[in-house]
């Protein structure tokens, strides 16, 4: 029979959002709100922490974490995993008592320490050696305990140097480098760590991962470890929990886990590259769904630079529509546009008059075009005969894709806004109007 | 090895489930951390001092200016009695109490709101964070102190030995402040006007002791209601027992320590009650 590090029982954690600012129209409504928002406030802000049983209702609540029960074995380390929000910090905070359970309990054998963040406590006017020895109290180790460490602190950050200098004069590099080393000498007998591991830069990550993972295997500490990355969740643990929506998809062996985790998550972002519009009996020519597609014509988001993108458009044409003409845009996920383009550029224009029907209308980007890197698709269907001011249809944003380059060199560290493979080419005879040129810089 | 505190028992378990209601202090627990408590007064001390050219100077500067401006105003101006010494000596001596006082008040409130980043990320025992300004602001208030017999020497006085009761007007002081701090800022961290109430909340209570005037201009029958306030008994305290002005004011003390110990103990129960919901509505 194995001891048990940590058992969890129906955990569940609620959460009142609250605090939303009512808008006001006009001044004298915010006049009369102004004298009567004392009173509204202090029931707002003494809501935050009062529920009553009615409350599930209520929409401003949300439940961080619903009715989770799992059990975790001494020495055993287990990675967690989820989307954004699916509850895995309010886990870790509970475990590690930041703040209590709504129901449930949970049960935690030995000494625990919680890594949410690096450097809690810091102060930039305090030297190096006085922030390791607050943060490690902060952390719960003794002072005795930090002094016992302290030499080795030290060298593992790499700052000897500027120990006894005051950090703000650190640079934020070295800061992360200092309060890492802290925590990579806890030593407590279960380790919570959250998402800390994503900053600092990616040599001394890797440094602090193969501490962690020294003392998994030599000590036997037991480690809940959240993470985004998979590579290192299926490197540093055998067994992963997988968390959604504030309860447990699958708990079990990592590789599983972690498999089905991100075939779900494509399976989620392909289900979102159609969009669908509800008919409109005023519109003669109107867009009711737009789908980006391979070459094979499935839904996709993820292309690669030597594919096309194709853009579907299902579009149903009630009147005749004279010298109607669609147009689209490309435009960075950073809002910079990339690129327009009008279905005119190139007679003809398959759209002018086109007979009532629904059709298919497929508008491709050639391979090579757009360099790697996100972007959203912008479409409107316009004519100058339009009764609306041009206007005929306005679909608008109606996708997003994105572009990796694996051929090119530099592939998706490649700078600049084009995937365009350029020709280089020696011409092995030299063109006349060089020697010209040649001779005149001689002359 | 780690070390055996409290939480080093490989064997030790905690139970984590939703409580309500109140609960006591667990000093087991707070022994544990009395190095963080030690750090965060060292960090309030040299954090409250950092990059200024006067440094631990300005310990001695809020007093004296106070001093020389009630002297001028309430000692010349406005001639409030000083029970038969010098207005300035009278006022420095109760400015040194004071302005500890409402300091170790003003940043005992604010400290959990300033503290929110530890409050979301660690757990330790909250009752460190408005303890450390408290203690942190002794070092002030020592250094305000050494002047009293600077003063003393200059005017020619001599302390009574009624001076060996200063540490239990310290100890009242201490109390006082913590105690009335941990309410505050249990209460701060939902209601953020407590914040912005403080500064001027604790200059009208300067005007409810006895900093400028002598508690003899209190008409006799309002005396114990005056003395409610504790500071009032710890301000008589430094005046009897370093000026001799009056006798030991014991009923003021009396009234006042009872009040002190009463608002320590309850600043802590609330402040324990209110801990769990602290880290969700910061």
């Amino acid at each position: 029979m194995t001891n048990v590090a940590i058992r969890v029982e129906n955990l569940s954690k609620r959460y009142r959002i609250g605090l939303q600012e009512e808008i006001h129209d006009s001044l004298a409504v915010a006049v009369a709100d102004f004298v009567r928002r004392p009173m509204s406030n202090l029931r707002r802000l003494r809501r935050l922490a009062r529920f009553s049983e009615d409350d599930d209702r209520v929409e401003d609540i949300i439940w961080a974490l619903k009715d989770i029960s799992f059990e975790v074995e001494q020495g055993q380390v287990v990675g967690i995993i989820g989307p954004n929000g699916a509850g895995k910090t309010t886990l870790l905070r509970i475990l590690s008592r930041i703040t209590e359970p709504t129901r449930g309990r949970a049960e935690v054998h030995g000494r625990v320490s919680s890594l949410l963040e690096v450097g809690t406590g810091f102060h930039p006017e305090l030297t190096g050696r006085e922030n390791v020895y607050l943060n490690g109290t902060i952390l719960g180790m003794t002072k005795a305990e930090i002094t016992r460490k302290f030499r080795e602190i030290v060298e593992f950050s790499g700052v000897e140097k500027f120990i006894d200098t005051p950090i703000k004069r650190y640079s934020s590099g070295m800061r992360v480098r200092l309060a890492f080393s802290v925590a990579a000498y806890l030593d407590p007998e279960i380790l919570l760590v959250d998402e800390v591991l994503a900053v600092g830069d990616v040599a001394f990550q890797r440094k602090c991962l193969g501490k962690m993972g020294d003392v998994v295997h030599q000590q036997g500490r037991t480690i809940l470890f959240v993470s985004h990355n998979m590579g290192s969740i299926r490197q540093l643990c055998p067994t992963c929990l997988w968390i959604e929506g504030g309860r447990i998809r699958q708990f079990g062996d990592s590789s599983e886990v972690v498999n089905n985790y991100l075939s779900d998550q494509e399976r989620e972002s392909t289900e979102k590259t159609e969009i669908t519009y509800e008919e409109d009996l005023e519109k003669d020519f109107q867009v009711r769904s737009v789908r980006i597609v391979d070459e094979d014509g499935d839904p996709s988001r993820n292309f690669d630079c030597d594919k096309p993108v194709f853009i579907d458009v299902v579009c149903q044409v009630r009147q005749p529509v004279p010298h109607l003409y669609g147009y689209l845009s490309v435009s960075r996920t950073d809002g910079i546009q990339m690129m327009e383009a009008d279905s005119f550029d190139a007679p003809p224009n398959p759209l002018d008059s086109l007979p009532p029907g629904t059709y298919l209308l497929r508008i491709a980007i050639p391979p090579r075009t757009l360099g790697h890197g996100d972007y959203e698709l912008y479409l409107s269907f316009s004519s100058k005969f339009s009764s609306n001011d041009f206007n005929v249809d306005i679909p608008g944003t109606v996708g997003s894709f994105h572009l990796d380059d694996f051929i090119s060199k530099r592939g998706n560290r490649r700078q600049g806004f084009f995937s365009t493979l350029l020709r280089w080419e020696i011409l092995r005879e030299k063109p006349a109007s060089f020697e010209s040129v040649d001779v005149v810089r001689e002359g | 090895m780690t070390d055996l505190g409290a939480h080093g028992d490989v064997n030790h378990v905690t139970t984590i489930e939703p409580r309500s209601g109140w609960r006591l202090v667990d000093f087991r627990e707070l022994w544990h951390y009395r190095d963080l408590l030690f750090f965060l007064v060292w960090r309030s001390i040299k954090a409250f001092y950092a990059q200024s050219i006067l440094g631990i100077g300005w310990a001695l500067i809020r007093p004296v200016f106070s001093m020389i401006i009630f002297t001028v105003v309430f000692g010349k101006l406005a001639r409030v009695g000083s029970d038969g010494v010098p207005y300035a000596i009278f006022s420095y001596t109760a400015l040194v109490p004071w302005t500890y006082f409402s300091t170790a008040l003003t940043s005992a409130t604010t400290s959990l709101v300033t503290g929110a980043g530890m409050l979301t990320k660690v757990y330790f025992p909250r009752l460190i964070i408005p303890l450390a300004p408290v203690l942190a602001r002794l070092v002030d208030f020592f250094i305000a102190l050494l002047l009293v017999f600077v003063l003393m020497a200059w005017f020619r006085m001599a302390p009574t030995i009624w001076a060996l009761t200063l540490p239990f007007l310290i100890v009242v002081m201490m109390l006082t402040a913590a105690g009335l701090g941990m309410w505050l800022t249990a209460l701060a961290v939902q209601y953020r006007d407590i914040k912005h109430a403080i500064g001027f909340v604790a200059q009208l209570l300067m005007y409810a002791s006895p900093v400028v005037y002598p508690t003899s201009l209190i008409p006799p029958q309002f005396r114990l209601l005056y003395g409610l306030n504790p500071m009032t008994g710890v301000i008589e305290g430094f005046r009897s027992a370093l000026l001799g002005t009056n006798p030991m004011p014991w009923d003021l003390l009396a009234v006042g320590g009872g009040v002190a110990i009463f608002l320590a103990l309850t600043g802590a129960l609330y402040l324990l009650r209110k801990e769990r919901i602290f880290a969700d509505v910061v």
